[in-house]
């Protein structure tokens, strides 16, 4: 293996795959500027309602949830303001399962690239979050009019903890992106794993219901475990920030919401870290396998 | 400088150029690619091939201890049957691929017109596809925008500037990503059977290009089936067989070879014998190998 080879000579002689990894595409910035522009250009490009089709999903999946769940299964009698409280765990549960469902299809999506011209093949993954984020953003502006529509006022721990949820969200979501992108190379099962994965994060975090359900009908083993999800306490400070406050603020969070929160960023770090690692390993033969 | 440099390379021993004050370009140092090809993919075909006692997968040499020292302003013909290994020579120089045995360095910028059109998106238009194209192939934002009308009346589409490239002619398209290739101004420049596709004026248009990018002094390893072309283009010819390099000298020479081979496998192929030219042939796998 050259691994241990000097990544440049005296004489300027280096390996010709040395421009890549992760931080590379910080410097390809321009590059990636253009193909998060593509993606969000062509993925509609042809339709009638353009990019609108981002807002029809979780707009069907909103009045699903509100009227099956809300107004049928009685929720909205049980949480105050239920509209927003879904809500605001929604946008940050798309965010993470859109950036998982397009990242694992980013490298294979981009096969006849990545066959044929060298380029940091974190790009891809990178920019699928980035396209994501972009989606997100609208989703977040009608959150924030909503909320101040239910009476609410922005406070800073809230605010604090929305950063902090969001942070996580990002980072589990790059991280766990990389992996499914490299692994989805070799397996193409992993595709369909991914889109049945999403159906399960949206019911295991507290968005359509809340955590004391678990709380009071589940075993405390199955309770520790649900805590344990990054998601959980990411969805839980979302709510915390941007519903809680408008309400008549009687509902009790998860214990130690920050700690478990500064916790499962610390876990989200571990798995970006390592999905780094593992996409750098396995892009060595993309180019074969695709 | 070419001759004397040709010369001493003749018999691939001299890899680090003895003697020759200029630091060589590329150098392929003793280097080994072997591929796998898989039979089976699914459980399913595995076990219908494991019951029938059949193999699941085979593996063969695309390159077999290949070593070749580029001096810079150099241009080299690589010569081969389908399947000798000439294009995963080249892939190993762009980066795109590995080696499993030797190394690979390069010095200075690398771009391929290997395949060109793998970066466009026939979604976008002609003007987006200059962008994005260019900045795949390492150009920064402010190159592009400097070299952009060059770019596009070297290309010869002004007209469908604006234009989606899949409502594109094939010509056009071919035309439009040579046009974007040959302006990127790489130090080593990689160049694989493109030459093939266009109209016989582009092609005359494109050849000065090489030409005029050759008389820069730039680096460049082209790969064609026109041997009369690149007798013409290149001074030195390298000549593969079954993954080896079996002669490294005058580019004339090594097109005699080239026809030496094709004629065998022509015979091979009338007599029935299948393709292969010689033991061990690699014929059956041209499509992975080329």
């Amino acid at each position: 293996m050259t691994a241990a080879a000097p990544r440049v000579a005296a004489d300027g002689l280096r390996p010709p795959e040395a421009d890549g990894g992760l931080a590379q595409v910080f410097r390809r910035r321009y590059l990636l500027r253009l193909l998060v522009r593509r993606e969000l250009k062509a993925r509609y490009k042809g339709s009638l309602l353009g990019l609108g089709w981002s807002y029809v999903r979780p707009a069907v999946h909103f009045t699903v949830y509100f009227y099956v769940i809300g107004v049928f299964m009685g929720m909205d009698r049980a949480v105050q303001h239920f509209p927003v409280y879904l809500f605001s765990g929604m946008v940050l549960v798309n965010l993470f399962t859109e950036t998982l469902h397009s990242c694992t299809r980013s490298v294979t999506g981009n096969a006849p690239l990545v066959k044929k011209v060298f380029l940091p093949r974190e790009l891809f993954p990178v920019a699928s979050l980035l396209v994501s984020l972009v989606h997100f953003l609208p989703g977040f502006g009608i959150l924030l009019a909503a909320s101040a529509a239910y009476g609410w006022r922005p406070t800073p721990a809230g605010l604090g903890g929305a950063v902090l949820a969001f942070a996580i969200v990002v980072v589990l979501g790059l991280g766990l992106g990389l992996m499914c992108a490299a692994v989805n190379v070799y397996f193409r099962d992993l595709e369909q794993v991914v889109d049945i994965l999403m159906i399960v994060i949206t019911w295991t975090v507290p968005m359509i219901y809340p955590w004391t359900h678990v709380r009071d009908q589940a075993p405390d083993w199955v309770l520790d475990a649900y805590l344990a999800n990054p998601l959980v306490s990411a969805v839980s400070l979302f709510q915390r920030a941007f519903w809680f406050p408008g309400t008549r603020q009687d509902f009790a969070f998860p214990p130690d919401l920050y700690a478990r929160a500064a916790v499962s960023l610390a876990v989200a770090a571990a798995v970006l870290a390592a999905g780094r690692l593992l996409f750098a390993r396995a892009q060595r033969r993309f180019a074969e396998e695709l | 400088m070419s001759s004397d440099a040709t010369g001493g390379a003749r018999n691939g021993a001299a890899v680090n150029g003895g003697g020759a004050d200029v630091p060589p370009s590329i150098v392929i140092d003793r280097v080994s690619k072997r591929f796998t090809l898989r039979h089976a993919r699914s459980i399913k075909e595995m076990t219908v091939r494991a019951m029938r006692r059949e193999k699941l997968s085979e593996t063969f040499n695309a390159l077999d201890d290949v070593s070749l020292t580029v001096r810079p302003g150099e241009t080299v013909a690589l010569m081969g049957l389908n399947g000798s290994g000439k294009s995963t020579l080249l892939k190993l120089i762009s980066g795109v691929m590995r080696p499993d045995r030797g190394r690979v360095l390069v010095r200075g910028r690398i771009a391929g017109l290997i395949d060109v059109g793998a970066g466009l998106h026939p979604e976008l238009t002609g003007r987006e596809n200059v962008y994005l194209n260019a900045a795949i192939l390492g150009m920064g934002e402010r190159e592009i925008r400097a070299k952009f009308d060059q770019i596009v009346e070297f290309s010869g589409v002004q007209r469908f500037l604006d234009n989606q490239v899949k409502f594109y002619s094939s010509g056009m398209f071919m035309r439009l990503a040579f046009a974007i290739a040959a302006h990127t101004e790489p130090d080593i420049f990689l160049i694989d059977e493109v030459l093939a596709v266009g109209d016989p004026p582009f092609r005359e248009k494109c050849l000065a290009r090489i030409r005029e990018l050759r008389g820069e002094g730039r680096t460049m390893v082209i790969v064609a089936h026109d041997i009369r072309m690149l007798t013409q283009l290149c001074d030195r010819g390298v000549m593969m067989r079954d993954g080896r390099k079996v002669f490294d000298g005058d580019v004339a020479e090594a097109g005699a070879l080239w026809r030496e081979d094709r004629q065998a496998r022509r015979l091979a192929a009338t007599s029935g014998h299948g393709g292969t030219p010689g033991p061990g042939g690699t014929a059956g796998h041209n499509g992975t190998a080329s």
